[in-house]
């Protein structure tokens, strides 16, 4: 008995090193990078601190951390079935442009309230629709939905900017850009702070999500899908739909993100404006294991860094592009740090054993172990 | 219209649409080799923009174009380490790699960019041109052909010569194989590891050079981002091509057609949205894939590492 805890107990100490080591190694080596551009990286750092958390700015990160949940929750319940949704920017400025476009007109039409709630599900839906395409070429011809997806992408962003460059654009104003939704009509604050409400829709739904992955039939089925999609079929897993649904629900969520960042940020929606949000999640949703609750703390410590980074690389004589540097060697370390763990049996993989077996070489023989 | 569709004007056209699908050649033949033998590289677009940076900092502080585009050829090399390394010798995730060279390419050469070059406006000017003797007189497609800078001849016997290798000799076989099916090119006495190494260096060196060749050549200058999709343009071709040379050729000059007539319509006086113009090749992409639902497009061990003994 005694054994066994101590044996979970350094289960999750061997779990946390290989979620936050690659983090530490990503952090020093872009300090090292830092240097040798001849900027100083504790003032990068400390101004990270200063910026993102320090004061009223906490609230600010945590604002940001809001869409940066759903996209995490989203790209989760794609890749939990071993599907690489990689159309994530196209679908978060659909889902945006929803809610700039339909906004202005209908919270002039209707009660906010409805309104509000008219947008969430419309931009769900637009979401889940322009999944269609990858999802039917993948479960009907096996089509590669790395490419799919990413192609639909791009023509996402470009339909969301030819609307706000045409019919939806603010006459109003020269720069290409749609109507402002007035203060009252968006999401109300967390009462105490400037945190709108988003923040607390995307907790409940990473909530739901950790549910139903960890404690229903469903997420069973889901995880004998990702380990082995032909197993699925043995057991009476419909697999045509499987890829269908699990594309339509990451997909709307995405597309849930952007239009809760107008709503309840932004306020309207910029022609040419992308946050690449997936790029800057997807490290954290594998150091996080494919689990929602994991990756929920993660993101917004990405938050605190993209929103104190922001300042802070301005005063360290960087612009804000080097966040980019430090995801991608978060995500290098990772690899490498998975590689190393598998060699030490370091805790358990981030990856799901059917992502493992096909993309990732096992080093240790034998079957991939089962994330928790 | 009609003196709008002057001999001058479709001189101009004709090399703007080289121009336009010059780097997306190089850039997909790189991505081909890379492919062919098993390896997915979703990089690319990181590779290019350095190959671009290192190609325009080099043109700039030489004056010399040719060092440029060698310069271009190594960064890319350089950038392709990581996938080398990570993916082909230890094993790990190359989507995972090949996303974070992206990032980390699109980061680092925009802050090298901001930091060294933001404060003025530099144009490299025009590389040296050559005149094909006679050739370069044929009226309307010879000063748009036959005068084009000797990097551009360069460019293209490389191109050639690598479908060449690719399809008729054993070290292309060898590399086939290595995307086909790695453990029957194993039994036969080839390494995989080995084949794979080659084609992730030189893969780099191409996709380097495209990137250079667009900051160089192309738009005569380097801005954060200017490849703006390329790459992943470079990988959607590639996969259509699924490792025939001319296609890939072929369907980067049909890219270079649809970016060039954008500004052409502009001067015949259509106004066609930018965003509609970039937006083109990738429908024509999806509904291509639509239409003829292909099931593999690609070779069956891509993304896949190839570990001895495993099944």
């Amino acid at each position: 008995m005694k054994s066994a805890e101590n044996d979970k107990a350094k289960n999750l100490l061997d779990g946390l090193v290989r979620s936050i080591l690659p983090v530490i190694l990503a952090l020093l080596v872009a300090g090292l990078i830092m240097l040798a551009m001849g900027s100083n990286p504790i003032d990068f750092f400390s101004g990270v601190w200063t910026y993102g958390v320090t004061g009223s700015n906490l609230q600010r990160s945590l604002v940001l951390s809001a869409p940066l949940i759903l996209v995490a929750v989203g790209l989760i319940v794609a890749f939990r079935g071993q599907l690489w949704n990689l159309g994530y920017n196209g679908q978060y400025l659909l889902g945006a442009v929803v809610a700039s476009g339909a906004g202005p007109y209908l919270f002039a039409s209707m009660p906010a309230w409805l309104a509000t709630i008219v947008i969430i599900l419309g931009a769900l839906l637009v979401g889940a629709v322009w999944s269609l395409v990858p999802a039917i070429l993948k479960a009907r011809y096996g089509t590669n939905e790395i490419i799919t997806s990413l192609v639909m992408s791009f023509i996402g962003v470009g339909i969301a900017n030819l609307l706000i460059k045409g019919p939806l654009k603010d006459p109003n104003t020269p720069q290409p850009q749609t109507e402002v939704i007035a203060d009252s009509y968006l999401l109300p604050y967390i009462p105490g702070t400037v945190i709108h409400i988003g923040l607390i829709i995307a907790i409940v739904i990473a909530i739901v999500a950790q549910f139903i992955f960890s404690r229903t039939s469903f997420g069973l089925r889901l995880d004998i899908f990702g380990a082995s999609p032909k197993a699925a079929r043995h057991v009476g897993i419909n697999s045509t739909w499987m890829v269908i649904l699990l594309f339509a629900v990451s997909s709307a969520l995405i597309a849930l993100a952007g239009a809760i960042d107008v709503l309840g940020q932004y306020s309207y929606q910029r022609a040419n404006w992308d946050p690449h949000y997936g790029d800057a999640v997807m490290p954290f949703v594998f150091l996080a294991r494919l689990s929602p609750l994991a990756a929920i703390p993660l993101v917004v410590f990405y938050a605190i860094l993209a929103t104190g980074g922001t300042l802070a690389a301005q005063q360290a004589g960087l612009n804000a592009d080097f966040l980019l540097v430090i995801v991608g060697l978060i995500l290098i370390f990772m690899t490498i740090t998975e590689y190393v763990g598998d060699r030490r049996k370091l805790g358990q993989s981030y990856l799901p054993p059917g992502l493992k077996t096909t993309v990732v070489r096992l080093f240790q023989g034998g079957t991939g172990r089962k994330s928790s | 219209m009609s003196d709008l569709l002057s001999a001058a004007f479709v001189t101009v056209f004709i090399a703007s649409v080289i121009a336009q699908a010059m780097p997306l050649v190089l850039a997909s033949v790189g991505e081909t080799i890379g492919e062919q033998a098993g390896v997915l590289n979703l990089g690319i677009e990181g590779v290019m923009l350095i190959g671009a940076y290192s190609g325009f900092i080099v043109t700039l502080t030489t004056g010399n174009f040719w060092l440029g585009m060698l310069a271009g050829a190594v960064g890319g090399i350089v950038a392709n380490l990581a996938m080398l390394v990570l993916n082909v010798w230890l094993g790990l995730n190359q989507i995972v790699i090949g996303l974070a060279i992206t990032l980390v390419g699109e980061g680092i050469t925009s802050v090298l960019y901001l930091q060294n070059n933001a404060k003025s406006v530099t144009s490299l000017g025009t590389a040296p041109e050559l005149s094909v003797p006679f050739l370069s007189d044929i009226p309307v497609i010879g000063p748009a052909i036959f005068e084009q800078s000797a990097i551009f001849w360069i460019a293209l016997v490389l191109v050639v010569i690598a479908g060449l290798f690719l399809a008729k000799t054993n070290w292309g076989l060898s590399t086939r194989s290595a995307g086909q099916k790695p453990s029957s090119l194993d039994a036969a006495g080839g390494s995989v590891i080995q084949i794979r190494s080659i084609a992730v260096i030189l893969g780099g060196a191409f996709v380097g050079l495209g990137g250079a060749y667009l900051a160089a050549i192309t738009t005569s200058t380097f801005t954060p981002f200017i490849t703006n999709g390329l790459g992943f343009i470079a990988i959607v071709i590639t996969m259509l091509s699924r490792g025939r040379i001319l296609v890939v050729v072929i369907t980067s000059f049909v890219y270079g057609f649809a970016v060039a007539i954008g500004p052409a319509l502009q001067v015949l006086g259509y106004n066609v949205p930018a965003d509609v113009i970039r937006m083109i090749p990738f429908i024509v992409v999806i509904l291509t894939l639509i239409i003829f639902a292909r099931s593999s497009v690609v070779p069956p061990a891509l993304g896949t590492p190839y570990s001895r003994g495993a099944r």
